[in-house]
């Protein structure tokens, strides 16, 4: 096992239980917290992969942005420190039955299938082909789905500002 | 013990996405549902992005998916936290078992 290996073991151990502590914990607070390493851990999967790029927009994002802002909004909707009611016990049996289920399943398939991929040379993921092929108006260009996330980025901007707004008091 | 592999981080995203799952069906507060979907939709990514470098690293459409996903993904949590907190501000609680006005 050479310490790739290692590292990449630990990273996914490291993933899967921080994730599975923040979908558990009871202290609303805590789960945040154990969601953002969580996050970490699967930026660190990305910089494992070398595609350095998406790492560091999934920590901007996602721990700089996202976390951020349900932290905000812990802050907003109730008392830090309080703790949840404790999920009932059928829910938690009914809960665990379909993801091991589901899980089971899934993996089945995963591990039957046999993939096959492309055997030509990889094209580097670097931010200039990432660059290029992102604003490329020809056939391997994304452009127009660029323009299309633009948009709807600025529709959801203006629905939040809607939607949060504090209604006036009628007089 | 083989070498890693397309299964490693499949098995990983697989895990990663049902433990969402299992957040998903017993949380009832609308933030923890709202971070268990976040747990999912970061599976799918990692799942592009094997995808993309184990079977076709001669294209970039996995890369391209998980960038367009990642924008999708704050767009929502923003319009979800918004709707959260108008949504506390009439009825002073975010568990979906009191957010039940249109059930009838």
């Amino acid at each position: 096992m050479t310490a790739q290996d290692i590292i990449f073991y630990l990273l996914a151990a490291f993933t899967l239980v921080t994730g599975f502590l923040a979908v558990t914990t009871t202290r609303i607070f805590r789960s945040a917290i154990f969601l953002l390493f969580s996050l970490i851990g699967i930026a660190g999967i990305y910089f494992w992969l070398e595609y350095e790029f998406i790492a560091a927009v999934q920590i901007v994002v996602y721990v700089g942005g996202i976390v951020v802002l349900i932290i905000f909004s812990i802050f907003l909707t109730q008392e830090a420190g309080a703790n949840l009611p404790d999920t009932t016990i059928t829910k938690k049996i009914t809960g665990g039955i379909a993801a091991a289920c589901g899980f089971g399943f899934t993996l089945l398939q995963v591990l039957q299938h046999n993939f096959t991929g492309t055997t030509e040379p990889g094209i580097e993921p670097s931010v200039a082909n990432i660059g290029n092929r992102m604003l490329g108006v020809n056939e391997f260009g994304y452009s127009l789905p660029f323009e299309v996330v633009s948009i709807l980025l600025l529709a959801a901007m203006v629905g939040c500002i809607v939607i949060a707004l504090k209604t006036p008091v009628q007089k | 013990m083989t070498e890693i592999g397309l299964n490693h981080i499949l098995f990983v995203s697989i895990a990663l996405f049902f433990i969402g799952v299992y957040g998903f069906l017993t949380r009832r507060n609308m933030i923890m549902m709202l971070m268990s979907i976040e747990l999912i939709l970061n599976s799918v990514n990692l799942n592009f992005i094997a995808f993309n470098k184990y079977l076709w690293a001669n294209k970039m459409d996995g890369l391209f998916f998980t960038i367009f996903i990642i924008a999708i993904a704050a767009a929502e949590a923003a319009v979800a936290i918004a709707i959260i907190i108008n949504l506390y501000r009439s009825h002073r609680s975010i568990d979906v078992e009191d957010a039940s006005d249109l059930k009838f």
